[in-house]
């Protein structure tokens, strides 16, 4: 073999039978051993050298984690769960018209087949789509660890910055669990990128709950225009007790570019940036609202 | 299995199906499956652009899905089956596609073309009757930059169409 031909750095590599020896092998590797799941973002990671760990823990022999199950409280997506797998799910797509349409969104057919739901949302990147459904959501994390066992992280507290998460070195994701969607939520997903496919230029993720035509609840988050997605609430937007949805949702849309500071480079400036958000925010809210079911609001119709 | 102390550089065997046939071979942890494809099994018909998952020239299918062999282990790919362009052809003909595809001079200097009818197959076994549009979409994760596009989308949907330009089509 000629090892000076090969792109990627030197690693170790085990692919463990369970999660408990994968757990261990994490502890032992002290923070230089990652996780490998679809590997579509740790691999170009490595052959661009921005991560060089000495061991790649691979998943893909433990049992049990590539399921997508429904519980009383919501879906329940496992680790290895590719976007292909979730994005064909009959539950996921019954059940989640957000996750499907930001999936959509996702890289291309020959990336979304090997890459997973966890994996994107433990790489974190700035730009990515699920991370800002995940929020939207109110998703959970499920972490595990050799010595602390099982703790769940809801996705507001787990992303903390570009590629960095809440997550521990000795910890790996087993799965992300989705809240059921109240019947009087309408959702949307909307992106502007160069090329389909590409990371999001500026992505919408959008909740509204409505009772008749007002709206009660609105749920924001926006990827690609700053170091993390993050929440935005009506609170939060100033626009707390605000009855009429017609207004309403020009004014967030404007409240949203106002805040922003987002980056530039030579896919968008920022003044281009911050005019998407603004456009795609009203658009990705008015939408939702459309979307929701009058009926199904406690004060109904 | 966990064995005691296995290194960086350590080998690993790995056994896989390439296009019908079981093959074998050792590899490093960092050695892709393209890398494997070349350079053990000789199958350079993949091809490696970029090597981070952008052009699409590497792709192969696996376990029947169209994948970027630079940015799956090889020994991630270990018991499973992987078809690569030598793989479409059968008896030294072209298959329907392929036929399709070179009577719409839908290459130039032929680097992308691998991937190109890799993940045009895939497209096919799944929606064999697609739209121009499905065509661009389902490709738009592969690049050229000869054609411009037209001739690559017009070879597609001709293969999609059964139409034989030239009159010597495959089947």
């Amino acid at each position: 073999m000629l090892s000076w031909l090969l792109k990627l750095p030197p690693f170790a590599y085990r692919a463990p039978e369970s999660l408990e020896e994968g757990l261990e092998l994490l502890a032992a590797g002290d923070g230089e051993a990652r996780v490998l799941a679809g590997g579509q973002s740790l691999i170009p990671m490595l052959a661009l050298r921005l991560a060089r760990p000495s061991l790649l823990v691979d998943l893909r022999r433990v049992p049990g984690l590539a399921e997508v199950k429904e519980d009383g409280a919501g879906l329940r997506i496992g680790a290895l769960t590719t976007e292909l797998v979730a994005e064909r799910d009959p539950l996921v797509r019954a059940r989640s018209p957000l996750l499907l349409e930001a999936l959509d969104f996702i890289g291309h057919p020959a990336i979304r087949s090997r890459g997973t739901v966890v994996g994107s949302l433990c790489h974190a990147d700035p730009a990515a789509e699920l991370p800002a459904a995940a929020l939207v959501l109110g998703a959970e994390l499920t972490a595990r660890s050799l010595g602390r066992g099982s703790r769940t992280i809801p996705a507001r507290d787990f992303f903390l910055g570009p590629f960095t998460t809440a997550l521990e070195f000795d910890e790996v994701v087993t799965e992300v669990r989705v809240p059921a969607a109240p019947p009087a939520e309408g959702t949307c997903f909307l992106e502007v990128s160069r090329r389909p496919g590409d990371f999001a230029m500026v992505g919408v993720a959008a909740a509204v709950t409505r009772e008749g035509d007002r709206v009660v609840d609105l749920r924001l988050a926006l990827t690609g225009v700053g170091d993390r997605p993050r929440l935005l609430t009506l609170d939060e937007l100033g626009l707390e007790g605000r009855a009429s949805s017609e207004g309403l949702f020009s004014e967030a849309g404007r409240s949203v570019g106002a805040r922003l500071r987002p980056p530039e480079d030579l896919h968008a400036s920022a003044t281009y940036r911050r005019h998407l958000s603004t456009v795609l925010t009203e658009r990705a809210l008015r939408t939702a609202f459309g979307r929701a079911d009058i009926r199904g609001g406690a004060a109904g119709a | 299995m966990l064995e005691p102390e296995v290194g960086q550089g350590a080998l690993l065997s790995i056994r896989l199906q390439v296009n019908g046939e079981e093959r074998e071979g050792e590899v490093e942890g960092r050695t892709t499956l393209a890398d494997f494809l070349r350079d053990q099994l000789g199958l350079t018909g993949t091809h490696l652009g970029c090597e981070h998952g952008v052009c699409g020239a590497c792709t192969v299918l696996l376990d029947s899905l169209p994948t970027r062999s630079c940015l799956v282990l090889a020994a991630s790919a270990d018991g499973c089956r992987v078809e690569t362009v030598e793989g479409l052809a059968r008896d030294g003909r072209l298959s329907r596609l392929q036929q399709a595809m070179w009577d719409s001079h839908s290459f130039q200097c032929g680097f992308c073309t691998p991937g190109f009818l890799i993940q045009a197959a895939a497209l096919l076994a799944e929606n064999p009757t697609p739209t121009e549009a499905e065509v661009r979409h389902a490709l738009s994760g592969n690049l050229c930059r000869c054609t411009g596009y037209e001739s690559i989308v017009r070879g597609v949907l001709a293969a999609a169409e059964g139409r034989e330009l030239a009159g010597e089509g495959s089947k």
